[in-house]
C-alpha cells in the first residue's frame, strides 16, 4: 500500500531515532523536525552519521529503534517505494540501460501515471537539458547527469527531496553554479529539500537551516548565520569557516557584558554568546574579525598586544596573516584589501583588535582541534 | 644505436605463434571435416577407406538417420540450460550483493567441484540416484516413488546431471556482470516506486544480460554436444548426437558420417547462437 | 552504559514488521546454502567412498579403511593414467599460456588491423561443441597419418585451452590503469623496463589463474582427449572405463585429493593476494 503524498505532505519528524551495526553506534539517539518547505542541510565529517539518517528517511535502512513520521503519517518501516520520498543518489544512480527519457519516466511509469511524455517533457525543461532525451547516461557529462538525477526525483513531486551529497564528483566551478540552479529549483516547485553533505560552504550557500552533527548526534542546528557568528561547541566552530580559540578565565561582570582574562589582558564579550559552565573558557574569534595594527596605534574594541607577524599570504581580496601571541599561541587573520595600506612584513610588532560583539564562548574543557582533522577518507569523495 | 621494431608490427608477431597454432590445429581440422564429410567408401577398400566424392547426400542421410537424436540434444540442452540460469542466477546474486566479505571465498566454492573429475561427480550421482543408493529405497518406502519407477537411466537424470556439471559455467558469467551493477541503481529504483519484483525485471535482468548470455552460451554449447552425461545416467533411449558421433567414429569407423554429424552440429549451434545474440542484442561477449 | 530498562519514550519497531525485514534480508542466504549443499553432495559423496572398504566395486558402503590413501596405486593402471593426466596438464597448461597470453597483450594493448577478426578466431574454439573439436583433430591426424597418442594429445589440449587464457588474461589487461605504464615511461623506464616492471607483475594475477584455469580444464578434459590418445589412458579415460565395471576406490583418493590440492592452492593465491594488496 502506497502512502498518498498528498496527505503525508508536511513535517518531517524523526524522534528517538538510534541505528547500531554491533557495538557502533552511526546515529545515537537523534530527535529532528525539518519543517515542510524547507532548505534543510545535515552537515558533517564523513562517518558523522548523516548518511545514514538520511538513508533511514529513504527507507534504505530501518531504524535500530525510534520512530519516523512524515506529516501524521508513520513511516519507520514501510518500504522505501511506499514513500512519497525521492532521493538524488551520490554519483547519481543513472541506470545505465535506459535512455534519459526512460530514466526520469521510471518512476512515473511505476506509479502507473497517464500523462508521463508531458511530466518528462517539462522537467527536461526546467533543467534546462530537454535536447538529451534520447541518449544515454554514459554519454553525458558529470553535471548533465546530476541534473537528470534531480530531474529524475523531483518529476515525481514528491514530499520530500533528499540529496546525498549530490554535487560531490563535479568540479568547483560547477558546484557553485548547480548550488545556485539547486536553490532556485527548490523555490520554484517548493519541495522539502534535505541535503547531506561534508562541504560547509556548500550547505551554507543552499541551505535555509543546517543541522551539524558529529559521532551520530547533533551539535547544533541553526541558520548558516547563527551558526557561524555563534557556534556552540568547538567543533561547530572549526567545521564553519575557521576559527581562533583563546584559552580563557571569566573575571567579573559589567552589565550584560563579561569581562575574560586572556592570559592577562582583558576583553569583554556579551553573557548571551557565552556557553560556558564555569569561570573557564575559550573566547573564539573568526580570522576576518580581527583588525591589524601597528603596535603604538590608537584602536578600538577588544585589543591584545603584543603580536609579532609570522607569516603573510596575499590572496587578491584578502591578506592572511600568522601572528604569533607572546603565549605561544598563533592567531590566523585576514584583512580586506580594501584600505590602501600596504600588507605588513613579516616580523612587524603589531597589535589586534575587534568588536566585542564578535566574540563567543566555548566551554572551558572542549578539545580545541575538534573538527579540524581533515580525514583522509574525504578526500577520495 | 638501438633499432627500434617499428610499433606497427609489434601486434602481429605477438599474435602470429598463437595464431599459427590455432590455425593448424582448429581451422584446418575443420576444414579437413568438412571434406571427410562428403566422401565415400572405396569400393572393396578396406573399413575405415574413403574417396572424396563430394557426396552432400551424406548430410541428409546422416540428418534423418539421426534427427531423433539431433532433437533430443537440443531439447536437453535448452532444458540444461534453462534450470541452470533458475539456480545459479539467485546464487550469483547472493554472492554478489549478500556475501560482505566471505565474496571471494564463496567464489572458490562455486569453482572448487570442478577440481573433483566431472565423471567421478557424474558417476557420484549415478551412485546416489541409483537402486543401491539410499534415496530411491527410501523414496519407494514412502510411497512417493512407485516401485518400478528408477531416477537414473532415465531422461530426467541425463537433464539433471547436465544441469549439475555446467552449473559454474553459468554461476560465473552471472556472478561477473552481476557484481558489477551499482548497487546504488537498485536501490534508486525502489526510491521511484518501484517493488522488489519490478526493480529485479525492470533494472537487475536487463543490466545482468551480458551475465544471461554469456552463461546460457556456455552451458548451451557443451551440453549440446555433450555424450558424457548421457552415457552414465542415460540409457539407450536418451542417446544424444555426442554419442551418435563418438560410435561411429570409434564402433563403426564410419568417418564421413561422423563428419557430416559433427559439422551439422557446428553449424546449428552457431546458427542458434548469431540468432540468439541478435536478439539479446549483446555486442561484447568475449 | 548500555542499560537494560526499557526506555518507554523510545518508540520500537513492531516484532512483525522486523521479523519480514529479516525473512526479506536472509532469504537469499538460505538459498546459497541449498545451493552448496546441492553443488557439494557429489564431491561429499566421493570423498566419503574413498574410504570404502570395497574391493573392486565401489558402490555399496561395506566398511571404513584407510587402505586405499595408503596405497593410491593400489587400482592397476591408475598411477599410469594419473600420471600421463599431470604431464599432459603441465605441457598444455605451459604452451597455451605462453601463447594465449602473447595473443591478449596483442588484442589488450593494441589497435590494429583485423582486431575483430582475431577476437572472432578466440571465440570460435569455444563456441565448438567439444566432440568436434576432438574428431576434427583426429581426422586430421590420421590425414597426415599422425598416430593418436601422447603428443596429439598435449596438441588437443594447447587448442582447447588457448582461448579461455587469451580471454582471463585479457580480463586483466583491461582492468589496468594505462596511466600506470605512463607513469612508469615518465620515470625513464623504456618500453622493455616499462613491461618487465610495471605491467608484467600487475598481469602476473590474470596468467596465474588463466594457467590454473588451463591445467585444470586440461585435466579433468575427456571427450577431446577420447578422441586424441588412442590406447594412452588418462585420469578421466581410466574413470569412464572403469565406470562399467565399478570403479575402484583409489580412483576417490585421487579425485578428493585433486580437489583438497586445488582448493588449497587457490586459498593461498587468495591469501597472498590479500598480504599484497594490504
Amino acid at each position: 500500500m502506497a502512502i498518498d503524498p498528498i496527505e503525508a505532505r508536511g513535517d518531517l519528524r524523526l524522534t528517538r531515532i538510534t541505528k547500531s551495526y554491533g557495538d557502533f553506534k552511526a546515529v545515537d539517539d537523534l530527535t529532528l523536525t525539518i519543517p515542510k518547505g524547507s532548505f534543510f542541510a545535515l552537515l558533517g565529517p564523513s562517518g558523522c552519521g548523516k548518511t545514514t539518517t538520511l538513508r533511514m528517511v529513504a527507507g534504505l535502512e530501518e531504524p535500530t529503534v525510534g520512530s519516523i513520521h512524515l506529516g501524521e503519517t508513520d513511516i519507520t518501516t514501510t518500504r522505501p517505494y511506499q514513500r512519497p520520498i525521492n532521493t538524488v543518489f551520490q554519483n547519481y544512480a543513472l541506470f545505465p540501460h535506459l535512455t534519459i527519457f526512460e530514466n526520469i519516466a521510471f518512476g512515473l511509469r511505476r506509479r502507473g501515471l497517464k500523462d508521463v511524455k508531458e511530466q518528462v517533457e517539462k522537467v527536461l525543461n526546467l533543467v534546462e537539458l530537454p535536447h538529451l532525451a534520447g541518449r544515454k547516461p554514459t554519454q553525458l557529462s558529470g553535471g548533465q547527469q546530476q541534473r537528470i538525477a534531480l530531474a529524475r526525483a523531483i518529476v515525481n513531486r514528491p514530499a520530500l527531496l533528499l540529496l546525498d551529497e549530490p554535487l560531490g564528483a563535479l568540479d568547483l566551478k560547477l558546484r557553485r553554479q548547480m548550488q545556485i540552479e539547486l536553490k532556485w529549483i527548490q523555490r520554484e516547485v517548493g519541495l522539502t529539500f534535505v541535503h547531506v553533505t561534508h562541504d560547509q560552504e556548500e550547505a551554507m550557500t543552499m541551505a535555509d537551516t543546517i543541522a551539524v552533527m558529529n559521532e551520530g548526534k547533533i551539535e547544533q542546528m541553526g541558520t548558516p548565520a547563527d551558526l557561524y557568528d555563534d557556534p556552540e561547541t568547538a567543533f561547530v566552530a572549526n567545521f564553519l569557516g575557521q576559527s581562533n580559540l583563546i584559552k580563557g578565565k571569566i573575571d567579573g561582570s559589567d552589565g550584560d557584558n563579561l569581562v575574560i582574562d586572556l592570559f592577562g589582558q582583558k576583553i569583554s564579550m556579551a553573557k548571551s554568546r557565552s556557553h560556558a559552565v564555569d569561570s573557564s573558557l575559550y573566547a573564539g574569534i573568526r580570522p576576518e574579525k580581527f583588525r591589524i595594527s601597528r603596535t603604538g596605534t590608537q584602536v578600538r574594541g577588544n585589543t591584545l598586544t603584543g603580536g609579532r607577524i609570522e607569516d603573510v599570504s596575499y590572496i587578491g581580496v584578502s591578506t592572511q596573516y600568522v601572528v604569533a601571541m607572546p603565549w605561544g599561541q598563533e592567531l590566523m587573520v585576514f584583512e580586506q584589501n580594501d584600505d590602501g595600506v600596504p600588507p605588513f612584513n613579516k616580523g612587524e610588532e603589531v597589535v589586534i583588535s575587534w568588536e566585542p560583539t564578535f566574540t563567543f564562548g566555548l566551554r572551558g574543557d572542549e578539545d580545541v582541534e575538534a573538527g579540524t582533522e581533515v580525514n583522509p577518507e574525504e578526500l577520495d569523495e | 644505436m638501438r633499432t627500434a621494431l617499428p610499433k606497427v608490427r609489434v601486434p602481429y608477431l605477438l599474435l602470429f605463434p598463437g595464431f599459427a597454432f590455432l590455425f593448424t590445429f582448429f581451422i584446418l581440422p575443420i576444414v579437413n571435416l568438412a571434406q571427410t564429410s562428403t566422401q565415400t567408401p572405396i569400393s572393396g577398400g578396406d573399413t575405415g577407406q574413403y574417396e572424396q566424392t563430394f557426396a552432400f547426400g551424406n548430410y541428409i542421410d546422416a540428418f534423418l538417420e539421426n534427427r531423433e537424436q539431433f532433437a533430443r540434444s537440443f531439447v536437453y540442452a535448452t532444458l540444461a540450460t534453462i534450470f541452470a540460469l533458475a539456480i545459479a542466477y539467485p546464487l550469483a546474486y547472493a554472492i554478489a550483493f549478500k556475501s560482505g566479505k566471505f565474496k571471494n571465498i564463496l567464489l572458490v566454492l562455486v569453482v572448487a567441484p570442478f577440481f573433483t573429475s566431472f565423471l567421478l561427480r557424474t558417476i557420484a550421482w549415478k551412485q546416489i540416484l541409483g537402486e543401491e543408493g539410499f534415496l530411491v529405497p527410501t523414496l519407494r518406502n514412502l510411497h512417493l516413488l512407485g516401485p518400478q519407477t528408477t531416477i537414473t537411466s532415465t531422461s530426467v537424470a541425463v537433464v539433471a546431471g547436465m544441469t549439475y556439471n555446467f552449473l559454474p559455467f553459468m554461476t560465473l558469467p552471472l556472478y561477473a556482470s552481476l557484481e558489477r551493477i551499482d548497487p546504488r541503481t537498485i536501490e534508486a529504483s525502489g526510491d521511484l516506486y518501484a517493488n522488489g519484483i519490478t526493480t529485479f525485471r525492470r533494472v537487475t535482468v536487463p543490466l545482468s544480460m551480458p551475465g544471461v548470455v554469456a552463461g546460457t552460451l556456455l552451458t548451451f554449447i557443451p551440453a549440446a554436444g555433450d555424450y558424457v552425461n548421457a552415457a552414465i545416467l542415460g540409457s539407450p533411449n536418451t542417446k544424444m548426437i555426442g554419442n551418435v558421433i563418438e560410435s561411429r567414429y570409434f564402433k563403426i569407423v564410419d568417418y564421413p558420417t561422423a563428419a557430416a554429424l559433427s559439422f551439422t552440429l557446428m553449424a546449428a549451434i552457431l546458427i542458434l547462437v548469431t540468432l540468439y545474440i541478435r536478439k539479446a542484442g549483446t555486442e561484447e561477449l568475449v | 552504559m548500555s542499560t537494560k530498562v526499557k526506555d518507554a519514550s523510545i518508540p520500537t519497531i513492531p516484532f512483525k514488521a522486523r521479523l519480514s525485514r529479516w525473512f526479506g534480508r536472509n532469504l537469499l542466504r538460505i538459498y546459497m546454502v541449498f545451493g552448496f549443499t546441492y553443488l557439494f553432495i557429489p564431491v561429499a559423496y566421493t570423498f566419503a567412498f574413498s574410504f570404502n572398504d570395497s574391493g573392486k566395486s565401489n558402490l555399496i558402503w561395506k566398511g571404513f579403511t584407510l587402505d586405499n590413501w595408503q596405497n593410491p596405486c593400489g587400482a592397476p593402471q591408475i598411477c599410469t593414467a594419473l600420471g600421463n593426466s599431470i604431464k599432459i596438464g603441465l605441457l598444455a597448461t605451459t604452451f597455451a599460456t605462453i601463447l594465449g597470453t602473447m595473443i591478449a597483450f596483442a588484442i589488450g594493448r593494441y589497435h590494429f588491423k583485423g582486431r575483430s577478426s582475431s577476437n572472432l578466431l578466440i571465440f570460435l574454439p569455444m563456441a565448438t561443441p567439444e566432440i568436434v573439436l576432438g574428431a576434427s583433430l583426429l581426422s586430421l591426424f590420421l590425414v597426415f597419418k599422425v598416430n593418436p597418442g601422447f603428443w596429439p594429445t598435449v596438441i588437443a589440449h594447447v587448442m582447447f585451452c588457448i582461448s579461455f587464457v587469451v580471454v582471463t588474461v585479457k580480463a586483466r589487461i583491461a582492468s589496468l590503469d594505462p596511466r600506470l605504464e605512463q607513469a612508469a615511461m615518465d620515470l625513464y623506464a623504456n618500453e622493455f623496463e616499462t613491461f618487465r616492471r610495471v605491467t608484467l607483475p600487475l598481469v602476473a594475477p590474470g596468467i596465474a589463474g588463466a594457467a590454473l584455469l588451463a591445467f585444470s580444464l586440461s585435466f579433468d578434459d575427456f571427450i577431446i582427449t577420447n578422441f586424441n590418445s588412442g590406447t594412452m589412458m588418462t585420469f578421466p579415460k581410466f574413470v569412464y572405463v572403469a565406470a562399467a565395471r565399478g570403479i575402484p576406490a583409489q580412483a576417490n583418493v585421487i579425485g578428493s585429493s585433486m580437489f583438497f590440492l586445488a582448493l588449497a592452492i587457490v586459498i593461498a593465491g587468495q591469501i597472498v593476494n590479500r598480504r599484497k594488496a594490504r
